[in-house]
């Protein structure tokens, strides 16, 4: 269960979050979507503790984690994929892997994980975390990653961006097969219609507010109906 | 030998004497204090000046020699001129390197001047390992000088690692590249406190197809200051690479001098140098994965310098 109470986030003057509150108390598959601009990363960086929130109270399973530094709320069970993976010389894969399992993991159990967000895990299990990986395969290996922690729940924040379309009909099947496998919520900022398809519950967030928490068919007539559909442009029909 | 020369050499060399195969050379404070020679390896004593020569014969294959020094006698200073004559294709692992223990006041110092000279398609990987301990105020100060010779079709690998404990040192490394030839370097430095380390490279690309490529990778924390220098002239159809990447910490000082020179039109030269502090979204990715701020550090630093 993740609860925030009353959060406020304001930068230069501009309130980013003005007075969220949200509560998931059920382990579901939550797509967070809105605009481009409406405060969706910083809401889960706030969950994360990679921001800090102004004003306002988290809950995690039951235990204020408000005022937790970043690996503290990891070690109680809450996982981040960036949106743009982090880049490591002299790292490897199969190293970051173990440290994302936080135990000693065997290459064959890595290699399974890669294999799952479809790569070739021979190829890729000790190669360095560098520049010379792709985009796609970056943002694989970071989903990789993520799925090794078996958190109690796991952030996507924007997994679709930057990276191909074959990838992401792939990365649609990684999402399924997660959703079958791991207990725990899974919140995803998305904008892709093919992820909302799939999501037990959206929340539309616009200019800060969260302004409809819902099944698919009670958020996309908002999305689709009003000023929002504009903002959205073109990026919903992916 | 006593414990503590025991564990130096476990330090620079990862070495058991007991388990060794192949030759080796060992020098305590100044003097040659155990040898074993091979087939194919021999290792005799310099007449005009202090220091060996090895000779390697022509077809060796897989054949590893240890020159290990050792220091543990505060106050020294110590020079040695090692020679290696590698035969014509042969393959061949040397394992050198200097550890110093100094617990007293006076300063120890060891300068180790290296020239390899390698005849046609023979093959060196050359692993030196730099280490200083011990509880005294007296520097431990490594001046080590490398020079590389290849004829054609020859290539030398060579790994310099210097992680912990060394005051200071001014380290060259200069190579001379035939037709065909391939010299890489792989450089890992780490200081801290007030320590100072200076690197340079000098590589002559002379023959047809020589290439090098220098990486170095060096760690710089506390009042420690480095400064890497390299220097590349092509002066055939040839290629050469050198990276220079530091991380530097608190009041760190990194100074990195590029220098490549192309005195012939098919000369391909590249010189690529990034200086700064760890990246605060490596930090916040391996917290996010539970490690402290501190042991997320480390990791980062351990990888860079492996």
């Amino acid at each position: 269960m993740i609860e925030l109470k009353n959060i406020t986030f304001e930068r230069d003057g501009k309130k980013i979050l003005d007075d969220v509150s949200l509560k998931i108390d059920e382990d579901k598959f939550i797509v967070i979507t809105g605009p481009n601009g409406s405060g969706k990363s910083t809401l889960t960086k706030i969950i994360m503790g990679i921001e800090k929130q102004d004003s306002g109270e988290i809950y995690f399973n039951g235990k204020e984690i408000t005022n937790l530094p970043i690996d503290e709320r990891a070690k109680l069970g809450i996982a981040y994929a960036f949106q743009q993976p982090v880049k490591f010389k002299g790292l490897t894969v199969y190293e970051l892997i173990k440290l994302s399992a936080g135990k000693e993991i065997k290459k064959a159990e890595a290699c399974n994980i890669l294999s799952k967000v479809g790569l070739c895990a021979k190829e890729y299990v000790d190669r360095e975390i560098n520049a010379s990986l792709s985009g796609g395969e970056l943002k694989r290996i970071e989903i990789a990653m993520v799925a090794a922690r078996k958190a109690a729940l796991t952030i996507f924040d924007e997994p679709e961006a930057g990276i191909d379309l074959w990838s992401f009909n792939h990365l649609i099947n990684v999402f399924e097969d997660m959703i079958k496998e791991t207990k725990g919520i899974t919140m995803i900022i998305s904008h892709q219609e093919r992820i909302l398809d799939i999501a037990d519950k959206i929340v539309l967030v616009d200019s800060g507010k969260i302004k409809k928490v819902g099944t698919k068919e009670e958020v996309m007539p908002l999305v689709l109906g009003n000023k929002i559909c504009c903002k959205l442009g073109g990026s919903i029909d992916g | 030998m006593d414990s503590l020369d025991t564990n130096l050499l476990k330090e620079i060399a990862d070495m058991n004497l007991a388990e060794i195969e192949g030759a080796y050379n060992i020098r305590k404070n100044g003097k040659g204090i155990e040898r074993k020679i091979t087939e194919n390896i021999n290792i005799v004593n310099k007449e005009d000046k202090d220091g060996i020569d090895i000779f390697v014969k022509e077809n060796t294959k897989f054949d590893v020699v240890h020159i290990p020094v050792i220091i543990t006698e505060s106050g020294l200073s110590d020079v040695v001129y090692n020679d290696f004559y590698i035969g014509k294709n042969a393959e061949v692992v040397i394992i050198a390197g200097c550890g110093i223990h100094n617990d007293h006041h006076e300063d120890s110092q060891h300068n180790g001047i290296h020239r390899f000279f390698l005849e046609e398609g023979a093959k060196v990987k050359y692993i030196e390992k730099h280490y200083g301990e011990g509880d005294g105020n007296g520097k431990r100060i490594l001046n080590p000088v490398t020079e590389v010779y290849l004829k054609d079709g020859s290539t030398l690998e060579m790994e310099s690692i210097q992680i912990k404990g060394v005051d200071s040192t001014d380290r060259l490394t200069k190579g001379t590249l035939e037709a065909n030839t391939n010299f890489v370097v792989s450089e890992k430095i780490m200081t801290h406190g007030s320590q100072y380390a200076k690197t340079s490279f000098e590589v002559e690309l002379n023959g047809e197809n020589a290439s090098t490529h220098v990486t170095s990778r060096s760690v710089a924390t506390e009042n420690s200051i480095q400064e890497f220098i390299s220097k590349v002239s092509g002066n055939n159809k040839c290629f050469g690479h050198v990276e220079c990447d530091a991380i530097v910490k608190d009041n760190a000082k990194v100074i990195a001098i590029p220098e490549i020179i192309a005195n012939h039109v098919e000369a391909n030269l590249i010189h690529e140098a990034a200086i700064g502090k760890i990246a605060g979204e490596q930090l916040i990715k391996l917290m996010t994965l539970g490690l402290s701020a501190k042991e997320a550090e480390d990791e980062i630093i351990n990888g860079f310098l492996k």
